[in-house]
């Protein structure tokens, strides 16, 4: 097929055609090392992935399978080497495995760059700030220091920093992949339910099956080496859902049977 | 790992028994704020006090599913318990024992030192002029004194040594962000700076008399000339060392181009440049120290390095003894009361210093 030409994703395109969309991903291929150093590797071919509105999709794939590649085009970090990602609103945010707060500013003023940023005016950060640490359950950490929090703090205020964006469009790059297991539950009802309060749609990128199962709406499994859509589910078990339910547990069984044989594929030549 | 789980189920059983107990820092369950309520959805279990969250209606289709409110002020007080027990507590070292750390080994081993100076005078190992008694050179800080003298040469030499620094500053400052920035430049001036940082700045002291004679000019030029490679170069390593994610992080938060170099590149490399400036100041020191021994001339004011020269053509050995150990400690005061708070006070929000 011809590849298109790249947009500017961060230009308030206006979704061209067909249903509306968080973000539209169109035959994406990306490759890297052309430039000189070898021959080009492909990364990622010909994904397709439609996100609508309000929507909670995980992507879920081997490691190296491209998923942050993928997360870091969509955010607008890198460009593909064709294809187009078309977004439905501003610039989206993006939260890492490592939760990436400026440990030079205090968490309440982490938020606050973001709302600057952002352009909100000075007077209305400082109340702004502390509504986003109490929507994750830190009202009194407002003047903590990044070092002084744990793990699961962090990523909590890593996810307020992500709010204080506004973005109609969260990216998530493994957020909890770092966590222990009981921290990460904690985290996976507080992430349902900021989602569940706000219009946002979520792109959770993940390769833990269950942590999938349990969070999204859809689950898209990636393959590896090009990565490109495998398959899809619809995950219909009604939130709250819990790590340990059977419905969870049936369905992660039959996705990791589908991963493991996409992984076989591998070893085989 | 394992270990981390069992108290964490510890502290759940506790919060669930007593889901109201407040844990220091962390707001009781029922006090997350109006604001976490959404002002036109009222709550469907309102006969549930514990429950911190609204079940609101969310434009996402599974958020209608209402969280048990037992469930939800659970999850309210295992969260609160797991940030009490894995938030580290800030570490506070008493004043005293802090003095009794700090200070007392180094007073030890200068008095150490003048023990060990008075009895290699009191064993007559040398003649006297070359090795004076301790208390003739307090004999001539307390004439330096008398004579109200002793401020004016050392101002004379602060005060050049300090604006040579700022100046050194300004120039080394953007000098470094460019060479950090653009491949070019960095290909080109990176290993000259580097160079001249490993160039004793005496050097330069004949060259800067030829070209400015022995004026003050000169002995900026000497400073500028030691110290700018430093500070230049430790801002670059210190935008080397800032690790990538932070760039990335600030880029999705908007922060690009100028407003990316100022929220984000030059504070995350500001350590990096503090050590620098560190150093720079000790260049500067150096350097005017040796611009004033050399192109010492009495046009000039005094200062410390003019005392030193002048005590040495009178053969005044207590005098030189005593430029010396000034020249050392006003050094080693200006770091102590400027670049190493800084350094400590940036490192500490960090967490990089205990
Ligand atoms: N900047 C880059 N240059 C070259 N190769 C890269 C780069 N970034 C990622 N890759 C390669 O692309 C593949 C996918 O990486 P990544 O997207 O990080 O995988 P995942 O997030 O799924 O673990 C890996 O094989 C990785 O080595
Ligand atoms: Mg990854």
């Amino acid at each position: 097929m011809p590849p298109t030409t790249t947009t500017d994703r961060h230009e308030r395109t206006a979704v061209a055609s067909g249903l509306p969309a968080a973000v539209r991903i169109e035959h994406i291929h990306k490759s890297f090392g052309s430039a000189g150093s070898g021959p080009a590797r492909p990364v990622l071919e010909d994904i397709n992935l439609r996100i609508r509105p309000g929507e909670f999709v995980c992507l879920l794939g081997a490691s190296g399978c491209g998923k942050s590649t993928l997360l870091g085009l969509v955010a607008g970090l890198d460009r593909p080497t064709s294809g187009r990602i078309e977004l439905g609103g501003t610039r989206p945010a993006l939260m890492f495995q490592e939760h990436a707060l400026f440990p030079w500013l205090s968490a309440g003023k982490n938020i606050e760059l973001a709302l600057r940023l952002r352009g909100v005016p000075r007077p209305d950060r400082r109340p702004e700030a502390e509504r986003l640490l109490e929507l994750v359950r830190l009202g009194g950490a407002y003047r903590k220091r990044v070092h002084e929090l744990s793990g699961g703090m962090r990523q909590r205020v890593a996810l307020a920093r992500a709010l204080a964006q506004d973005s109609q469009l969260l990216l998530m790059d493994e957020p909890f992949a770092a966590l222990d297991a009981i921290t990460r539950d904690v985290l996976h009802e507080e992430l349902t339910r900021v989602w569940s309060r706000t219009s946002l749609s979520v792109l959770f990128v993940t390769h833990n099956v269950r942590e999938a199962v349990r969070l999204g709406q859809r689950v898209v499994l990636l393959s590896s080496r090009p990565g490109r859509v495998a398959r899809e589910w619809t995950v219909d078990i009604p939130q709250p859902r819990r790590i340990e339910d059977p419905a969870v547990a049936d369905l992660s069984v039959e996705i990791t049977e589908e991963l493991r044989r996409e992984i076989r594929r591998h070893g085989k030549h | 790992m394992a270990s981390t789980e069992a108290a964490g189920q510890d502290a759940a059983e506790r919060d669930a028994a007593a889901p109201d107990a407040a844990v220091p820092g962390i707001p009781a369950p029922g006090t997350a704020g109006p604001d976490a309520a959404a002002p036109d959805a009222p709550a469907p279990h309102t006969t549930a006090p514990n429950a911190t969250v609204p079940n609101t209606t969310g434009p996402n289709p599974t958020g209608s599913n209402p969280t048990e409110p037992d469930s939800a002020g659970d999850i309210a007080g295992l969260e609160a318990g797991l940030d009490a027990l894995d938030s580290a507590p800030p570490p506070r070292t008493p004043l005293r024992r802090l003095l009794l750390h700090k200070a007392l080994p180094p007073i030890t081993a200068v008095a150490l030192i003048l023990a060990v100076w008075k009895l290699l005078v009191l064993a007559r190992i040398t003649d006297d002029y070359k090795l004076p008694d301790p208390t003739a050179v307090w004999h001539s800080l307390r004439q330096l004194w008398l004579n109200g003298t002793l401020f004016d040469i050392i101002w004379t030499s602060v005060s050049r040594g300090l604006l040579g620094f700022l100046a050194a500053l300004a120039i080394g400052t953007p000098l470094g962000l460019l060479v950090a920035r653009v491949p070019v430049i960095r290909a080109a001036l990176g290993p000259i700076l580097s160079g001249l940082q490993s160039l004793p700045s005496v050097a330069w002291v004949p060259a800067a008399v030829i070209w400015l004679g022995i004026t003050d000019s000169a002995m900026y030029a000497v400073i500028l000339l030691g110290a700018v490679p430093s500070i230049a170069n430790g801002l670059v390593s210190g935008i080397d060392q800032v690790p990538p994610l932070y760039l990335r992080a600030g880029h999705t938060l908007g922060a690009t181009g100028l407003r990316g170099t100022r929220h984000i590149l030059l504070p995350a490399a500001l350590p990096g440049y503090l050590a620098g400036l560190k150093q720079g100041w000790a260049f500067s020191w150096r350097s005017l120290m040796a611009a004033e021994l050399i192109a010492s001339s009495p046009d000039l004011g005094l200062g410390l390095g003019q005392y030193l020269e002048n005590a040495r053509t009178d053969s005044d050995m207590p005098g030189v003894l005593l430029g010396i150990i000034l020249i050392l400690l006003i050094g080693i005061a200006i770091d102590l009361l400027i670049f190493t708070p800084l350094e400590r006070r940036v490192l500490r929000t960090r967490g990089l210093a205990s």
